[in-house]
C-alpha cells in the first residue's frame, strides 16, 4: 500500500482520538452538556470503512457517531460547535453530539435511536440502485443493535433486492449497562446475515488495515451490483457508555471489569498501527510527531472557535422545522 | 388560603402518616408490594437493572423477585412490548417500562394495534392487564429524539387508559391502581419528578383512575394542569396570590378517562381556564380540554380560554433554545394575566 494512504489512516484515527479525548474536560467541567458518546478505541472502524468510500457514498450512523463523520472528512470545527451546541456547529446547535451531518463529505447523518437508521441507509442505497448510481451506502450501527426487529427487515429486503448498502455492526461488546452475553445468544454477531444469503465476515476491528481490506472488499462487490454486504468490527469503548466514564451519572454503572479494560488497552488501534508503520518503516517517529502536532492544534482551535461563537438565539426557535 | 375537602382529607392523612417518600421511591415501593402480593405481576424493560436509566424505580426489584419476573431486556421495544401484551392476554399482569418516551414508537404497534384493541376484536374474549410505562425524560440538551412527551398521543386511542401522577402519592396509588387495572394502562411519569418528596403511604392503597384532584381553590380563574405542570401550576397560583388573584388549580392525574366533573365544576365557578399541558399544542391535552369546555359549559365562559403548551416543533439542543422550548410557572401568570386583567 502506498505511503500516502496508510498517512491518511493514521492522520484520520489520530484526528478522532484527538477530537474524542478533548471533550473530556469540557464534560466534566459542565461547559458541554449534551449526551456525549465517545468512541475512544474504536477509531480503526471508522477509518477502516469510511477510508474505502467516497464522498459522494451515502454513511448513516448512531449515537456514537463523531469516529463516523470525522473519518468521512467532516470538519473538525463544526463538530466541535456542534457538541458544545453553538451556532456554528453541523446542525446549527439544535442536535448537539448525537445528531450531525457532514452531508458534502457523505456523511449524511446520525441520530440516537437505535437501529433508527439502518433502514434509512437502506434507502439510500434503494435510491442509488433505481437511479443506476455506483453509489454505496453504509449503516453504522451497535451490536445492541442487532436487538431491533428493522435490523432483520433491512437485511431482507436488502438481500431481495441486492442493495449496494454494507451492514456495519461495531460490536464493542456492552450496550449502555448490559454486556453483549446478557443481550443475545452467544452466537457471533455476523452470522446473522448468513440465513439472508449475505456476504458476511467477522474482522478485527482495531486493526485499520484488517477493516480497509475488508470494507474495500464490500465497497467493491456493492459497486459492481453484487451487495449487499455485512461486516462485524471486533472492537471495544476505552470509555463509558457516555461522557468520559460511565460514573458521571451519579451512579455507578460502568461494569467493563478492570482486567478487560487492561487487556483492550494492549489492543489499541492507534498505537498498533504506530508500531506497525515504525517497523515497516513507512514513517518515521518525527512525521508522526508532525501528525499528532498538526492535529493538536486544529483540535485546540475548534475548541477556541466554539467558546466564542454563541449558541441560538431563542427567537430562532422554529428555524429548520421544515425546509 | 382557604383548603378544599380534598385538601384536608390529605392533610388528615398525612397527620396520621408523616411518611415522606421521593417520587422515584414511591413507585419502586408499589411495585415491589405487587410484585410481592401477586406472583402474576412482571416487570420488562430496559434498565431495571440500572438505576443509571431508570433512577430509584427499579431498586432492589431484580435481587427480590429474580430474574425471571424482572427482566432487563435486549433492546428490542416492539417485542418486549408484544410479549408483555401476550403474557398479559394469558393471565400475567405485564409492566413494560420505557427508560424514555421517544423508544415507544417502536413498540407502537402492540400497543395501539394489539393491546388496545384486543379486547373489543375478540368479543370480550380475554383482556389486556398490562401497564405500559413511559419516562418522559427531557432536557439537558438532549435533543428532539430523547425529550419528547407523547402521552396525548396515547390518550387518543380508544382502548387505552392514561395516567399522568405528579406527586409521590399519586405515583404510587396510580401505579397500583394500573397494575391492578384488567386493561392496558398507558403510566407516564416525568423524570423530573424523581427527586420530589412527599407524603406516601406504607400500605398498599389505590388513587382512581380518571379522577382528578383540586391542588389549591380559588375563585378567579382555574389553572388545569397535566404532569409536571401541575406543580408548575401550584407555584404559579402561588404567585398570584401574592398580586391579587386567587387561582384554582386542577391537577387532571388522568388524560383518559379525564375527570369532567372536577373540570367543569371549576369552570363553572370560575368562568376562566387556562390548560397547562407539557406536549404539544395542536391536538394535544389542551385542545381536547378546551373543546370539553367549549361544547358542555360555555355558558360559564367569561373570556376565551388559554393554552400553555409546548410549541409545535421538535426540542432543540441547545440550551438557549431549550430554555424558550419549555414553558413554566412564568408562562402560566402571563396567560391567567391575560384574561384575568380586565374581567377582575
Ligand atoms: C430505540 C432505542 N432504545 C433504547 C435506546 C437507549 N440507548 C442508547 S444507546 C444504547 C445502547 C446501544 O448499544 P450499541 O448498539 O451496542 O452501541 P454502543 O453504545 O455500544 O456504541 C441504548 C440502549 C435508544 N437510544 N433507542
Ligand atoms: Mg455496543
Amino acid at each position: 500500500m502506498e505511503k500516502a494512504l496508510l498517512k491518511n489512516l493514521y492522520y484520520r484515527m489520530v484526528k478522532i482520538r484527538a477530537c474524542e479525548e478533548s471533550f473530556v474536560e469540557p464534560i466534566l467541567n459542565g461547559e458541554i452538556k449534551c449526551p456525549v458518546h465517545l468512541c475512544t478505541g474504536q477509531e480503526a472502524t471508522a477509518v477502516g470503512i469510511c477510508s474505502a468510500l467516497r464522498k459522494d457514498d451515502y454513511v448513516f450512523g448512531n449515537h456514537r457517531s463523531h469516529g463516523h463523520y470525522l473519518a468521512m472528512g467532516g470538519e473538525v470545527k463544526s463538530l466541535v460547535a456542534e457538541i458544545y451546541t453553538k451556532k456554528s456547529g453541523c446542525s446549527k446547535g439544535r442536535g448537539g453530539s448525537m445528531h450531525i451531518t457532514a452531508k458534502e463529505q457523505g456523511f449524511v447523518g446520525s441520530v440516537p435511536i437505535v437501529a433508527g437508521t439502518i433502514s434509512l441507509a437502506l434507502g439510500a442505497a434503494l435510491a442509488a440502485n433505481v437511479r443506476k448510481e455506483p453509489k454505496v451506502a453504509v449503516s453504522f450501527f451497535g451490536d445492541g443493535a442487532t436487538g431491533e426487529g428493522t435490523l432483520y427487515e433491512s437485511l431482507n429486503f436488502a438481500a431481495l433486492k441486492k442493495l449496494p448498502i454494507i451492514f456495519v455492526c461495531e460490536n464493542n461488546l456492552y450496550s449502555t449497562h448490559l454486556p453483549v452475553k446478557e443481550i443475545r445468544p452467544e452466537r457471533p454477531i455476523f452470522e446473522i446475515a448468513r440465513p439472508f444469503g449475505i456476504a458476511t465476515s467477522q474482522v478485527d476491528g482495531n486493526d485499520v488495515l484488517a477493516v480497509f481490506q475488508e470494507a474495500n472488499k464490500a465497497v467493491e462487490l456493492c459497486r459492481q451490483g453484487k451487495g449487499p454486504f455485512f461486516i462485524e468490527c471486533l472492537t471495544y469503548r476505552m470509555r463509558g457508555h457516555v461522557g468520559p466514564n460511565d460514573n458521571i451519572q451519579g451512579d455507578q454503572t460502568d461494569i467493563r471489569p478492570q482486567s478487560e479494560i487492561e487487556e483492550w488497552k494492549k489492543k489499541d488501534p492507534i498505537k498498533r498501527f504506530e508500531k506497525m508503520l515504525l517497523e515497516e518503516k513507512i514513517l518515521e517517529e518525527k512525521e508522526l510527531e508532525e501528525i499528532k502536532q498538526g492535529i493538536k492544534k486544529e483540535v485546540a482551535d475548534a475548541h477556541k472557535l466554539a467558546n466564542e461563537d454563541i449558541r441560538p438565539r431563542s427567537e430562532t426557535l422554529n428555524k429548520y422545522v421544515f425546509k | 388560603m382557604r383548603i378544599s375537602v380534598l385538601v384536608q382529607k390529605l392533610l388528615i392523612n398525612m397527620s396520621l402518616n408523616k411518611r415522606k417518600l421521593s417520587y422515584g421511591l414511591a413507585i419502586n415501593e408499589a411495585m415491589s408490594q405487587l410484585m410481592r402480593k401477586d406472583p402474576s405481576v412482571l416487570l420488562l424493560g430496559q434498565g431495571v437493572k440500572s438505576p443509571w436509566y431508570v433512577g430509584a424505580t427499579c431498586k432492589g426489584l431484580a435481587q427480590e423477585f429474580g430474574g425471571d419476573r424482572v427482566i432487563d431486556t435486549p433492546i428490542s421495544e416492539n417485542a418486549m412490548t408484544g410479549a408483555a401484551v401476550g403474557a398479559a392476554i394469558v393471565g400475567m399482569r405485564s409492566v413494560i417500562l420505557y427508560p424514555r418516551m421517544d423508544f415507544m414508537l417502536y413498540a407502537i404497534d402492540s400497543i395501539v394495534n394489539e393491546a388496545a384493541n384486543w379486547s373489543y376484536v375478540l368479543g370480550g374474549a380475554s383482556s389486556v392487564p398490562i401497564v405500559i410505562w413511559g419516562i418522559i425524560n427531557r432536557k439537558g440538551e438532549q435533543g428532539a429524539q430523547h425529550a419528547q412527551a407523547l402521552q396525548t398521543m396515547f390518550a387518543h386511542i380508544p382502548g387505552l387508559k392514561v395516567v399522568i401522577p405528579s406527586t409521590p402519592y399519586d405515583a404510587k396509588g396510580l401505579l397500583i391502581a394500573a397494575i391492578q387495572d384488567d386493561n392496558p394502562v398507558v403510566y407516564i411519569d416525568d423524570r423530573w419528578l424523581y427527586g420530589l418528596e412527599g407524603n406516601v403511604p406504607e400500605e398498599i392503597y389505590t388513587v382512581p383512575i380518571g379522577k382528578g384532584v383540586v391542588r389549591r381553590e380559588g375563585k378567579d380563574v382555574t389553572i388545569v394542569g397535566t404532569s409536571y405542570m401541575a406543580l408548575k401550576a401550584v407555584k404559579a397560583a402561588e404567585i398570584l396570590e401574592a398580586e391579587g388573584i386567587d387561582a384554582e388549580v386542577i391537577d387532571l392525574r388522568s388524560l383518559k378517562p379525564i375527570d369532567e366533573d372536577i373540570l367543569f365544576a371549576s369552570v363553572k365557578k370560575t368562568g376562566r381556564l387556562v390548560i397547562a399541558d407539557g406536549t404539544w399544542k395542536s391536538y394535544g391535552a389542551a385542545a381536547e380540554i378546551s373543546a370539553l369546555v367549549a361544547e358542555n359549559i360555555f355558558e360559564y365562559l367569561k373570556t376565551p380560554i388559554k393554552r400553555v403548551t409546548l410549541p409545535d416543533l421538535p426540542a432543540p439542543a441547545s440550551r438557549t433554545l431549550e430554555q424558550a422550548y419549555y414553558p413554566g410557572e412564568k408562562e402560566i401568570i402571563a396567560a391567567v394575566k391575560e384574561i384575568v386583567k380586565n374581567n377582575h
